[in-house]
């Protein structure tokens, strides 16, 4: 079958670094990502089907890949070489279309669930990602043991597959996966104890790509007494901003003072002097995170929802503001505001079609034309696209 | 003798005009045949003595008893002074002011006077620098009375130091610096640019609270102030002499001193930028070409640093003391005489070519709403009898308007562009919806009071200010204008000035009239 494969070579990584500061494409061409024709991988064992891709996101996760720019923190957590793509909708052999929560938890890899009813995502101990009868990988699209969505086909357990209503288009269910990590991350903002206290809490978004957004249409949808302030960099990203109910949507270099404004406190330095009572980092940067903190009142809590790799910061003033600093990776279990808990996932099925998130689906391609793909995801924001897809389906 | 003000009928023959674009410039060929440019008088002759004639005025004063039988020892004396919005440019030394308050402290020091204070009258604009500070005053007077915390600038955030001192038959609160309203004698020392300055606008205005101000400072009065250069058709002069009678009634005394200038703006090199293009020599030539160029090349810090530090040889051509409202009748003849230049009829279209400066960019930067405020607040209103444009009518302003702030001297100007100018242009709409959340918030208000900002409210006030003319023209154009800070502003951007009339035709017809307001100098239309 056509797939595309990463390997492991430290030298191409490096080129792939290098010349990702030229041009996107120049990174695909000379990088580790290479289009091959490989066998299908084995079904493991059990309750584990193979799944045809039908259409497979291009994330952020795996620019950074394919860029060269992954932490070496990954180095034991996926096994090489691996089929990216774990934003997926597929079908089963017997024709159910499906859409894939990607990550390889306990009862994937033959472990017993942390409890019952635990989703792959959850578990205070993370030995099972990389022992037991699959090679390593954090989830689908980073485990040679797998496949990926960026393939014709891969296997998936029974724990990781969602089936789709009939009335759900793959189109609109390919940003499930998106969605879930935003609503996750937008939920641990909403629930950190700054927030829970406040009477009218702000909450900031800081960069509006998909996952931005999937946090403000998380935070709008699961947290509506939170006021939600945006900064998006681009102008189409600021329209959907506002169109999923922002309170206040600005540009990205505005967002300091529109946050000051809101909560009404001072510029002390570089920061507020109080700020948002939780702050959603939908970019990952060390300038990024940086300006999460500067904008984050005393206290309150900065959630990483992008993945950010080595940085340098000055961390002195989470250090005297007490700020909280905590991840937001994939989904899980989460406890909503009326007690009720739900899986994120459900919660994010639910959002799709509410927002109809088919409209932030702004271009496919055929795996052929991966480098052209793959260009247009990384410069998603300047060519005014949201979410950039590989389309596998019969005739596409 | 100096020539007065002129109205030039544009043909084919007629050499370019020379334009204003913020800190850089251009020439433009105006359509022949039903263009004219209007240049401003000639700058009148500089009193021969001028520290004679400012003793002679506090000596002989109008309606007053002379300064000397006013002070006596033991009295509490408070002398206040405009601030660094004028004189545009800031003029060579020795300031005005500072020749003035010297003559003042004179006097009082012969009364045996000892209780001095000296109050800088910013209202709610930026708090001077030392250095701006010294230049005003001079050194002496400076070195003498602040360090010892006796200059000082009034601070209309501080409750401890204001007094409520009533209300007006409109309901309008008066609340002015408490030290100047409990003085025995309030000497006031103004520089009077431009007809709308000085008379009960100095203490009323200058001394005032946020409290006072919204009274006058709002889109009603603005809108009906026709315009706030006539003050027999000014809304906002009204309210000034209401709240002086307010004044007077609760025994604040008052002694004013008003000064006028002539227009003499620019030094050498840039002298060819007040004569008229006709008469420019190989030397104004090449000095303009040499100017243009440079400016065009040079980065804008550069231009900026170049332009501000331009001081002006305007001289004092009147000094005129006593009683407020007898004072400020002989300086307006005195203004008006220097400024007024007679036009027969409106036009269609008015240009305007927006300079380097205006009252609050002093050492800072043209903000977007500074140059709405600049042309059609200050440029706009300067008439008498009609506006010089028709109703329905088109101004086209030429002006970079990079949305460019400096972060220190207008903090609440950002947040304003950002924040209001984007939910509306309309001035009643964001008096009602936005300026209190502005003019409270505590940041602004400590950065008014203790760093060098205008206070938080100050970006309303200028967009008031351009009131009346949003509401009189049918379309505001911007020829070199940022486009998306010119439409932020709720005007259209055009590249060139016949780019501007193509847009123009839509509004006025394919064959408008255009007249051009060639200043700075600063001239008043006297529009018949």
């Amino acid at each position: 079958m056509r797939a595309l494969q990463v390997s492991r070579s430290v030298g191409r990584l490096g080129l792939a670094r290098v010349a990702g500061a030229l041009a996107p494409a120049a990174a695909v061409r000379v990088g580790p990502l290479d289009l091959v024709r490989i066998d299908p991988p084995e079904l493991p064992g059990p309750g584990w089907h193979r799944v045809r891709t039908r259409l497979a996101g291009i994330c952020g996760s795996d620019l950074s890949m394919i860029e060269g720019h992954a932490s070496t923190y990954f180095d034991d957590w996926v096994s090489f070489p691996f089929v990216p793509g774990h934003e997926v909708v597929g079908e089963l052999d017997d024709g159910t279309r499906v859409v894939l929560e990607p990550v390889l938890g306990h009862e994937a890899r033959g472990f017993p669930p942390p409890f019952p009813g635990a989703a792959p995502g959850d578990g205070d101990d993370y030995a099972h990602l990389a022992t037991g009868h699959l090679e390593p990988g954090i989830q689908t699209g980073f485990c040679c043991s797998t496949g990926g969505g960026w393939s014709e086909q891969f296997v998936a357990h029974t724990s990781q597959l969602h089936r789709l209503p009939d009335d759900l288009p793959d189109e609109r269910a390919v940003l499930i996966e998106p969605l879930a990590g935003g609503i996750h991350a937008a939920l641990l903002a909403a629930g950190s104890a700054s927030v829970q206290r406040a009477d009218a809490p702000v909450v900031a978004v800081l960069g509006a790509g998909t996952m931005g957004l999937a946090a403000v249409a998380g935070l709008v949808r699961y947290a509506p007494h939170v006021r939600v302030v945006v900064g998006a960099r681009y102008p189409h990203q600021q329209r959907a901003a506002t169109a999923l109910g922002a309170h206040h949507v600005g540009p990205a270099a505005e967002l300091a003072r529109a946050v000051r404004r809101l909560v009404g406190c001072h510029v002390v330095g570089d920061h507020l002097s109080s700020g948002a009572h939780a702050t959603v980092d939908a970019v990952g940067s060390a300038a990024s995170i940086t300006e999460a903190l500067h904008i984050t009142r005393p206290r309150g809590r900065v959630v990483m929802m992008g993945m950010p790799a080595e940085v340098t910061l000055d961390l002195t003033g989470l250090w005297h503001r007490e700020t909280e600093l905590v991840g937001a990776y994939t989904y899980g279990t989460e406890q909503l505001s009326d007690g009720t808990a739900a899986r994120t996932f459900d919660l994010a099925v639910d959002t799709a079609t509410a927002i109809e998130s088919e409209r932030w689906l702004s271009a496919t391609y055929p795996l052929t034309d991966h480098v052209d793909a793959i260009a247009h995801a990384a410069q998603a924001g300047r060519r005014g696209a949201v979410k950039v897809c590989f389309d596998l389906r019969v005739g596409a | 003798m100096p020539r007065p003000g002129f109205v030039l009928h544009v043909d084919t023959q007629t050499p370019p005009t020379l334009v204003w674009r913020g800190e850089g410039m251009s020439l433009e060929q105006l359509p022949a045949d039903r263009s004219r440019v209007i240049y401003a008088p000639e700058p009148k002759p500089a009193l021969d003595d001028i520290d004679g004639a400012i003793r002679h005025a506090l000596l002989h004063p109008i309606d007053q008893d002379p300064l000397p039988a006013l002070l006596t020892p033991g009295m509490k004396l408070t002398i206040a002074f405009d601030d660094i919005s004028l004189p545009l440019p800031k003029m060579r030394r020795p300031d005005v002011r500072q020749r003035v308050i010297e003559a003042v402290l004179d006097l009082a020091a012969e009364a045996g006077v000892d209780d001095v204070h000296l109050i800088c009258a910013l209202a709610l604009h930026r708090r001077m620098t030392e250095n701006e500070l010294r230049h005003a005053v001079g050194d002496r007077v400076y070195d003498a009375f602040a360090p010892s915390g006796r200059l000082y600038q009034h601070d209309a955030e501080d409750p401890q130091n204001l007094a409520f001192l009533g209300t007006t038959p409109q309901g309008e609160e008066v609340e002015i610096n408490k030290r100047a309203a409990e003085s025995d004698l309030l000497v006031y020392v103004n520089l009077n640019l431009v007809a709308m300055d000085g008379g009960w606008k100095s203490t009323a205005t200058g001394l005032a609270s946020y409290r006072s101000l919204r009274h006058h400072h709002n889109p009603a009065t603005m809108e009906a102030s026709h315009s706030f250069m006539d003050q027999h058709r000014s809304e906002l002069h009204k309210s000034n002499w209401r709240m002086g009678q307010v004044l007077v009634d609760s025994g604040v005394k008052v002694f004013q001193i008003e000064t006028t200038l002539n227009t003499d703006t620019f030094p050498a090199p840039f002298e060819f930028l007040s004569k008229r293009e006709w008469e420019w020599n190989a030397r104004d030539r090449a000095t303009y070409l040499g100017t243009a160029k440079s400016l065009a090349l040079a980065p804008p810090r550069l231009s900026r640093k170049i332009f501000q530090g331009i001081e002006a040889p305007h001289q004092m051509t009147s000094v005129q003391a006593g009683e407020v409202e007898a004072v400020h009748k002989v300086t307006t003849e005195h203004v008006y005489a220097q400024h007024l230049v007679e036009v027969d009829g409106q036009t269609d279209i008015l240009t305007m070519g927006i300079p380097y400066i205006c009252p609050y960019n002093v050492h800072s930067i043209m903000n977007p709403i500074l140059v709405m405020c600049t042309g059609l607040g200050y440029f706009f209103n300067m008439y008498r009898g009609k506006p010089l444009v028709r109703e329905g009518g088109v101004v086209i302003m030429f002006h970079p308007t990079e949305p460019d702030f400096n972060p220190v001297h207008h903090p609440s100007y950002i947040d304003f562009y950002e924040q209001v100018l984007a939910d509306t242009t309309d001035p009643h709409v964001m008096s009602e919806k936005w300026e209190r959340q502005y003019a409270e918030d505590d940041w602004y208000r400590h950065l008014y009071r203790t760093s060098y900002a205008y206070h938080g409210v100050h970006p309303f006030y200028m967009w008031y200010w351009g009131a009346h003319g949003m509401r009189h023209c049918g379309r505001v154009i911007i020829v070199g204008g940022n486009a998306k800070a010119v439409r932020r502003l709720g005007f259209v951007a055009a590249t060139t000035l016949t780019d501007a009339l193509e847009i123009a035709s839509d509004t006025v017809g394919p064959a408008p009239t255009i007249t051009h307001v060639h200043t700075p100098p600063i001239l008043m239309s006297d529009v018949r």
